[in-house]
């Protein structure tokens, strides 16, 4: 993928659109992370598709320089899957907002882990729907009630990080847009990730919630003024990677670990990579079924399909 | 006096009984004798046990429908003569008044069935004991007998007692028999063998009579291609290089998407089962924006999901994808294993907001083939997503056919776009106004060719915008490109007038109609010298005005045929060129029209007291 002779700067994924998003929003950190990551990986803007859903963060398809594809509210996933399926050479980056995904979106969230597609999701997971003035979204607690809310949420929410380890995502990791080096390298290791890597990226919405405002994140709105995310690096009892895929064992006891911090929410926030396995993708099963070496190098079925290419052999089978 | 080659058989029994592999059977050897078969099956929405029927007819002229008489009647059970008496709210009446005097029914002698019951003295009837046949043909294979093994071959005493009844040699059954088992189950066709002799000393020792219809083979050089419509779709789908089909299983669409699955690793096309219909629309219009002919199939409920996929497809000017819409009865889940021509309204506007797309509508084999193949021509050329509409006729009916023409078709790109010596993509317009309202394209990958586009209203460049100049110039671009595509498209491909320009009546139809409309044509004539015309349309997105006011202007007498409540069809045709047709023959009851209610409906037509809209039902 990377080429040693380029040398590609965030700023050549840049488009000359200016962002309309609100000043102190989580989707400007969110942006660099992504253009950062895309040079440090030096893969030319052509071969990068970005597909991007409908709310404040699907609009980041046209603030980057690449193939941008801004498609339907919660349709992101699908639209992504059937370019990359057809593709393959294209890196494929996905990506919307919490209520895009797991509201709307949750189906194809569940059913894209399935898969195993060998490109990334990112979620821009504020908690409120900000584009239509600050709704609760699906990732709202019960009982809080931000500002624009007429009445505290009577809803549970869901648990992105729990709903992909059992969906079967390959990559699962959780950032924060404010810390955006580390976001940068969560972005580059999911790409690099030969699977779906799904990053859940915690933001505030500097208009609409002022419950986890980013005071809130770095805990200065708390005595000792310790901040509430901390990264699983730190935490060294804690392994994310399944060292053998083969091992059923190890699979469930890095799942249920994952999914224990999952769970960790309010004073102590964990961020970083939670789960990773290398098994085959879906281009790889493809490819094995249509007769291909193991290992073949990825091509783009859209190289092969010819029209007018001859059907006589199967015509004869219904003499 | 016994006819030859002409033959309308029926196979009843319960759901699982093997009525498919029956018919399969007999229609194949009747293919391989170098006779012309149509065959469709009705079922229930139901896996085991609930009433279904296969009708097979044979001729030695194609022929592309059903006809309501049935010569030759195999029954399995006694809810295939008599209906289900016995349910709490009766479904059906049997088939035992279908048959024609002079007729046959086969039937398992176990049954118990008198002949006074059956009602008909000049149909005969053919008792047979099926067990006694089957133990008789396991032991001659020398094997034991039991019934959990060996009562499913139940059916094949039937088929072959029809075989023997018809004069057809039981070794095609055996030969068709070795080609589906496969090598491995040489032993299960031995055994059938066994059977079917057994079957044909039984029928000549206690029925040697001759039948009042003969099969006789004719010699060609090659049998014809027998499929359905759905097949026929699925080969034009490969040969156009579709290189994706996205479906969720839904009946009757899922016919194709089996035949792909089926073929996929044979070519450079990946067939994907996705978890709803909106997955599957926008998985496709995602392949197609990224450089694949993409496609996918559906029925009227998955179809209904769809929709807000397609105006994304529109708006975002992907080049397609082709979407085949399999109409059933509606609405909602209404009946999910029979069908309708009843879609036609929600396709020509499938979605909100206004864009242009195009609608086809094949009609036979042939059309099913060609039309998928060229719509995925018209996606490329005017980048807009295709609709093909087709039905449960289409999809489950059998036809023959000698082969595809394929010599003539060709294939056609819009434009692309040339990136020269730039590799910024800053120049590039996705959305470039041009005369055509088509703008040259590049594919995802391609240096130089770099986009955004969106499911907002856009520039030229892709980057959303609410301006007012912008959106008109936009929208004209986009709906403009129906008069190009109505421009374009030759004539022969929108509409046929088939049959004589001058016509006592002339029908109007669309889609699965057609077979029994071509066939009642000629029947009429041979038999009644009444002259109908028939015109066909199949192109109703963009709608062929012009042509169709022109024709229907010059007809004395016209009527619309349709398979649905409304008269879909004859309001299209009114709102396009203020012509409205007072003569209608529909039926909603969920089954196709056969030959002989075409007839039926001719005859009201033409008569002087005709009832504007004449209501027919199968039963």
């Amino acid at each position: 993928m990377a080429t040693a002779e380029i040398q590609l700067k965030p700023k050549d994924y840049a488009s000359e659109v200016h962002p309309d998003w609100c000043p102190g929003c989580g989707d400007f950190g969110i942006l660099n992370a992504v253009k950062q990551a895309l040079a440090e990986l030096a893969i030319e803007p052509h071969k990068v598709g970005i597909f991007s859903g409908i709310g404040c963060s699907g609009k980041i398809a046209h603030y980057l320089k690449t193939y941008g594809f801004h498609t339907l509210h919660g349709r992101v996933l699908p639209v992504a899957s059937g370019a990359k399926l057809v593709n393959e050479e294209l890196t494929v980056l996905a990506m919307g907002g919490d209520g895009d995904g797991y509201g709307i979106g949750a189906g194809y969230f569940v059913n894209t882990g399935r898969r195993n597609l060998d490109m990334t999701y990112m979620v821009f997971n504020n908690g409120v729907y900000g584009l239509t003035k600050g709704q609760a979204s699906p990732t709202r607690q019960r009982g809080e009630k931000t500002k624009s809310m007429a009445a505290p949420e009577i809803q549970d929410n869901i648990n992105p990080i729990g709903m992909a380890v059992s969906a079967g995502y390959t990559f699962i990791a959780r950032g924060y847009a404010m810390d955006v080096k580390g976001l940068k390298e969560l972005v580059v290791a999911a790409i690099n990730h030969k699977g779906t890597s799904f990053i859940d990226v915690l933001q505030p919405c500097p208009v609409y919630n002022d419950i986890q405002t980013m005071e809130w994140f770095s805990g200065r709105d708390r005595p000792g003024r310790s901040p509430r995310v901390y990264k699983l690096t730190d935490d060294e009892s804690f392994d994310p990677v399944v060292h053998d895929p083969l091992d059923a064992g190890e699979i469930v006891s890095k799942k249920q670990a994952a999914l224990g911090k999952s769970y960790e929410w309010g004073d102590q926030i964990p961020i970083g990579l939670l789960y990773k396995i290398d098994l085959p993708t879906y281009e790889d099963r493809m490819r094995q079924r249509k007769g291909f070496e193991p290992g073949a190098e990825a091509r783009s079925i859209i190289k092969d399909a010819t029209p007018g290419q001859d059907i006589a052999l199967t015509l004869e089978q219904y003499r | 006096m016994t006819v030859i080659n002409k033959l309308s058989w029926m196979i009843g029994g319960p759901q699982g009984s093997g009525i498919n592999v029956s018919a399969d059977v007999f229609a194949k050897a009747c293919v391989r004798s170098g006779l012309r078969v149509f065959s469709n099956i009705e079922y229930h929405s139901n896996i085991m046990g609930r009433h279904s029927y296969f009708r097979v007819r044979v001729n030695e002229r194609p022929i592309q429908s059903h006809v309501e008489p049935v010569d030759l009647l195999l029954a399995l059970d006694r809810e295939t003569l008599f209906g289900d008496v016995d349910a709490p709210y009766q479904t059906h009446r049997g088939h035992v008044h279908r048959l024609v005097d002079g007729g046959g029914i086969i039937l398992d002698s176990e049954l118990g069935v008198e002949v006074d019951e059956i009602g008909r003295d000049e149909v005969n009837i053919y008792a047979v004991p099926y067990a006694d046949i089957l133990r008789e043909g396991v032991a001659r294979s020398g094997a034991d007998y039991n019934s959990k093994r060996h009562d499913i071959m139940r059916n094949m005493v039937s088929v072959a007692a029809s075989f023997a009844l018809v004069g057809m040699d039981m070794d095609q059954i055996v030969a068709l028999l070795r080609e589906r088992l496969g090598e491995h189950r040489q032993d299960l066709v031995e055994l059938n063998g066994h059977v079917l002799a057994s079957t044909a000393d039984f029928m000549k020792d206690n029925y040697p009579d001759p039948f009042a219809v003969n099969i006789n083979p004719i010699e060609v050089d090659k049998a014809p291609l027998y499929m359905r419509g759905a097949d026929a779709v699925a080969l034009g789908k490969v040969h156009a290089g579709c290189s994706i089909q996205t479906y969720y299983p839904i009946a009757p669409a899922t016919e194709e998407s089996v035949v792909l699955e089926k073929i996929k690793d044979d070519y450079p096309i990946i067939v994907i089962q996705a978890e709803d219909e909106i997955a599957c629309i926008n998985q496709a219009v995602g392949a197609a924006h990224a450089g694949a002919r993409a496609s996918t199939s559906t029925s009227g409920p998955g179809f209904a999901l769809m929709i807000e996929g397609l105006g994304f497809a529109a708006i975002t000017e992907a080049p397609g994808p082709v979407v085949c819409l399999y109409q059933r009865g509606g609405p909602s889940t209404g009946l999910p294993t029979r069908g309708g021509q009843t879609d036609l309204r929600l396709a020509l506007q499938p979605g909100h907001g206004e864009f242009p797309h195009i609608l086809v509508a094949p009609g036979d084999l042939a059309e099913c083939f060609e039309l998928t193949y060229n719509a995925f021509n018209y996606a490329d050329s005017y980048h807009v997503p295709v609709v093909v509409l087709l039905d449960r006729c289409l999809a489950a009916g059998h036809w023959t056919i000698d082969d595809f023409d394929r010599k003539h078709l060709d294939v056609t790109f819009g434009p692309r776009y040339d990136s020269g010596k730039s590799r910024e993509g800053d120049t590039y317009r996705r959305h470039l106004l041009t005369e055509s309202g088509v703008s040259p394209r590049s594919i995802p990958g391609e240096p130089g060719g770099m986009f955004v586009t969106t499911s907002d209203e856009h520039t030229e460049f892709g980057k959303i915008s609410e301006g007012i100049v912008n959106r008109l110039n936009q929208m004209d671009k986009r709906m403009g490109k129906l008069q190009v595509i109505a421009d374009e498209v030759p004539e022969e491909m929108k509409w046929t007038l088939h049959g004589p320009a001058d016509a006592d009546l002339t029908v109007v139809a669309w889609g699965s109609t057609k077979g029994a409309i071509i066939d009642a044509m000629d029947t009429l004539k041979r038999r009644q010298n009444i002259v109908v015309n028939f015109l066909q349309i199949r192109m109703m997105r963009p709608f062929p005005s012009v042509a169709i006011g022109e024709i229907l202007t010059e007809c004395e007498n016209v009527v619309v045929f349709e398979d649905n409540y409304s008269g879909q069809l004859r309001d299209l045709i009114t709102q396009s060129t203020g012509i409205r047709i007072e003569k209608l023959v529909v039926k909603y009851d969920g089954r196709p029209f056969s030959q002989t209610e075409i007839e039926i409906g001719v005859h009201n037509a033409i008569s002087e007291h005709a009832e504007k809209r004449l209501v027919l039902s199968h039963e």
